[in-house]
């Protein structure tokens, strides 16, 4: 199957999960995507290189479970930076790129000599992509952050949770993720840009402001209604204000830490949970309507969790399905990766040097002409320097040697 | 000039995909949003403008649908289905969210779609994808959330409580990010000299590798991370890092102090507040400073390293249950520690960083004879710019100006409106 990417490149810089999920993207699409790494401090940089999980008792910087997973698909080079020959050969690498992405703290590689005057000198058409929590202009520009606190500034912490018992937050790094999205949506169009007009450019993403578009419904009922959510009884759990629906909500299933989501969209909906409930306050007639169970919202929950508590939550699920109610367990990783139907074809086997055959996250989506293709393990460190210095600049391997010799690579 | 510009796109009306048509519009596609005559479930949900329900004042309407022009037609009747092929005959991409078969069952099936047209880049975004046993399961944002793994991650280290989903519908949130990653990709093939094709995006699919360690622990080691308050799950318990400041407002602790120059800092920020003599464990602050380096495997090994660990976090508390959060935050970070506030939404909106940053955006609506400030820009593009191009559309308002450019003129739109069949 041809490439939707085939012949784009990516000078990446990126790490971690903000920036690492968004070349990930491009090059499961046939970017070639060549990560950037410092040979002195061993790529250490992106702490991930060498966290757990791990699928053995190795460890050191070629064995971490999540640089594996993020950066499937990409070569690895090491370059020191610290060298003018690391530099010189930095400057031949942007001058064949396509695009150059980087997720460090603001003015990093501005520090290196290579801003955005100096990528644009370069190569006039570069599209330039920057993504750090508060992006490169504003008061906040020196702060530092990670995927906690991105969400926490950005509004997301807030509005999940129970009222009066502080945040639950996100249990992880949505905005890493999410960034991530934002940041592979800002080079594919930066490139569609660049290829009807010929213009490059640099594109600042603070992750923070990211998170905060993701609130708009919320953000206008203050800005038109003055209406804040810190307020008495917000944010609300698992209930739904905005479309209105009750009851909506995540209910507990017979068993340790296990749970059931019922949302009721309408009366109906409504009407048919009674039908599989079988119970004489499921067709109460003062909970027959959507005002009346908003009301009771308390005692609605109270009963329907008595009577899940004692069932088990995928049969509940295909009953509730089966009568037209949208309804789904909380599934735990093993019940979604390896019984869940719907998810095959999610968890490609990729080909790591050091750490073999791997599963990994795949893409959500099918594509008819140009499908995605994950079958490469993240790059050991500096793997693909000979061949990347090769196929890009034409050094031999002899070069090659005698850069490794003197450091620069 | 827009990223987009020039991009035609048809977008069906759905709660599940219309962020993914609002980030297209806002970068300048122009996107043709059809809704059925008498307009679309969507603008029965609030929030509503003044707290007045009605179908022009819904503000989530007014959000998910910025930068678009609107027709209402009714595309399952055959009148009005084919004036839908003739829009989709003129637009680059078609994007729709309806269940697997709806299409097809309107006479709309890949065949009549893309048989007409090679060039037509086809989205489908549906709850489970187009095949499969779970394909007509029904979904809402909180199912998709809790079937497809983000769930699981998220809560309180308290287990009798439930999991909480997040707020904001972030499970349709997902999927569109996935659609337009999707559309931008096969747009910039076509770009390239490729064709179009049809993509299909599975929104259970996208949360699930939505999901980060929860997945990957599994995938490389069957490992099984459980939710804890405010922080990362994690196969083990890890320590809490979330703390009610002195005003009640909540913090985000970030990684506590772990090298000698961060112990520096946080010494010198409790000079510069004149509270260091406060804290009893002061001197493992400074015996931290004064290291060469701190091993983190050397935490309970070395008694004094041990010490000097514990003595950050406890400072840390400290200081954030003296401050105000916003002071604590500003403080922390301006010493050089990564902590982060915990704002609501709307004080987001309203932090300094962000309005500089111009965050806040106006909006006229002359429906209303008011002007609305909206949530601005997901990413600051140089040249090719975010802009929210006009508000949201009125029902049926470019039904006219629509339909009269793909060649039904008045007399076919007066025959359609006839039938019932637009708006």
């Amino acid at each position: 199957m041809p490439k939707a990417l085939e012949g784009i490149r990516i000078c990446d810089f990126t790490g971690q999960l903000a920036g690492a999920g968004a070349t990930r993207w491009l090059a499961a699409f046939g970017a070639d995507v060549v990560r950037i790494e410092d040979p002195v401090n061993q790529g250490a940089w992106d702490i991930l290189r060498s966290m757990p999980p791990f699928v053995d008792e190795r460890r050191g910087h070629d064995f971490g479970g999540g640089f594996n997973n993020h950066n499937v698909g990409k070569r690895g080079i090491t370059l020191n930076l610290r060298t003018a020959r690391g530099k010189e050969i930095l400057a031949e690498l942007v001058k064949r790129s396509d695009a150059l992405t980087e997720n460090f703290a603001a003015g990093v590689l501005e520090k290196w000599g290579f801003g955005y005057e100096r990528l644009k000198a370069l190569r006039s058409d570069i599209v330039y992509v920057s993504n750090c929590g508060f992006g490169h202009r504003g008061p906040y520009a020196s702060f530092k952050t990670w995927g906690p606190i991105v969400q926490a500034v950005s509004g997301l912490t807030f509005t999940s949770g129970l009222p009066d018992r502080g945040p639950a937050g996100w249990g992880y790094s949505y905005m890493d993720h999410t960034g991530g999205y934002y940041m592979a949506m800002a080079v594919l169009l930066a490139l569609i840009h660049r290829q009807r007009t010929g213009e490059g450019q640099w594109v600042d993403m603070a992750c923070c402001e990211t998170g905060l578009t993701l609130h708009g419904p919320a953000i206008l009922d203050y800005t038109v209604n003055g209406r804040p959510m810190r307020r008495p009884g917000q944010p609300d759990g698992n209930r739904s204000e905005w479309p209105a629906m009750a009851p909506h909500g995540i209910f507990p299933a017979r068993g340790e830490d296990e749970w059931l989501a019922i949302a009721c969209r309408s009366d109906a909906d409504w009407e048919r949970c009674g039908g599989v409930i079988e119970e004489a306050w499921a067709q109460a007639p003062e909970w027959a309507s959507l005002a009346g169970r908003i009301a009771a919202q308390d005692a609605l929950e109270e009963r329907i969790a008595a009577w899940t508590a004692t069932r088990d939550k995928f049969e509940m699920q295909r009953a509730f399905q089966a009568a037209g109610v949208p309804a789904a367990a909380v599934q735990k990783p093993e019940e979604r990766i390896e019984h869940d139907p719907a998810t095959q074809g999610l968890w490609p086997t990729v080909h790591h040097r050091e750490m073999g055959d791997v599963r990994v996250d795949g893409l959500p989506v099918r594509f008819s002409e140009t499908d995605w293709e994950v079958s490469r393990g993240g790059p050991c460190l500096g793997e693909h320097t000979e061949e990347v210095l090769g196929e890009w600049l034409g050094l031999g391997s002899a070069e090659v040697a005698e850069l490794r010799e003197s450091g620069v690579v | 000039m827009s990223a987009l510009a020039g991009l035609h796109i048809v977008e069906l009306a759905h709660e599940r995909g219309a962020l993914a048509g609002k980030l297209l519009a806002d970068m300048g596609a122009d996107v043709v949003l059809v809704e059925p005559p008498g307009g679309a479930p969507q603008r029965s949900n609030g929030p509503f403008v003044d707290d007045v329900p009605d179908r022009e004042r819904s503000l989530s309407w007014w959000h998910y649908q910025t930068s678009k022009r609107g027709i209402a037609l009714d595309w399952r009747a055959a009148a009005g289905r084919e004036a839908l092929l003739a829009l989709v005959a003129s637009a680059d991409l078609l994007l729709e969210c309806e269940d697997p078969g709806v299409l097809e069952a309107a006479g709309l099936g890949d065949d009549v779609l893309t048989g007409a047209h090679e060039r037509l880049i086809h989205v489908s975004m549906t709850p489970f994808g187009p095949d499969g046993p779970r394909r007509h399961e029904l979904a809402t944002d909180l199912t998709l959330l809790a079937g497809g793994g983000p769930a699981w991650s998220c809560g309180y280290d308290d287990h009798s409580l439930p999991p909480i989903a997040g707020g904001g519908q972030q499970g349709y949130a997902i999927g569109c990010h996935y659609a337009v990653l999707s559309a931008l990709t096969a747009v910039l093939h076509r770009e390239l000299g490729g064709h179009g094709q049809r993509i299909d995006v599975s929104m259970h699919q996208a949360a699930n590798v939505t999901t980060e360690m929860a997945t990957y622990h599994w995938l490389v080691r069957q490992g099984t991370v459980q939710r804890q308050t405010g922080r990362h799950a994690m196969e083990q318990l890890s320590m809490p890092s979330q703390m009610a400041c002195g005003d009640g407002h909540h913090v985000n602790t970030g990684v506590p102090p772990r090298t000698p120059a961060e112990f520096a800092k946080l010494v010198s920020w409790l000079e510069e507040l004149g509270v260091k003599d406060e804290i009893p464990e002061a001197v493992f602050l400074e015996m931290g400073a004064a290291r060469d380096s701190i091993r983190l495997a050397d935490i309970g090994v070395d008694d004094e390293v041990t010490a000097i660990f514990a003595a950050g976090r406890e400072a840390m508390a400290f200081l954030a249950g003296r401050l105000p959060a916003q002071e604590f935050f500003l403080g922390a970070q301006r010493a050089g520690l990564p902590v982060g506030v915990i704002h609501s939404p709307e004080e987001a909106f309203e932090d300094p960083h962000f309005v500089a940053r111009g965050m806040q955006v106006a909006v006229e609506h002359p429906a209303l004879g008011r002007t609305v400030t909206y949530p601005g820009a997901p990413y600051a593009f140089e040249k090719s710019r975010w802009a929210i191009s006009r508000p949201a559309p009125q029902l049926g308002e470019h039904s006219d100006e629509v339909l009269e450019a793909v060649g039904i003129d008045a007399a076919g739109r007066a025959q359609l409106r006839a039938e019932g069949v637009l708006e």
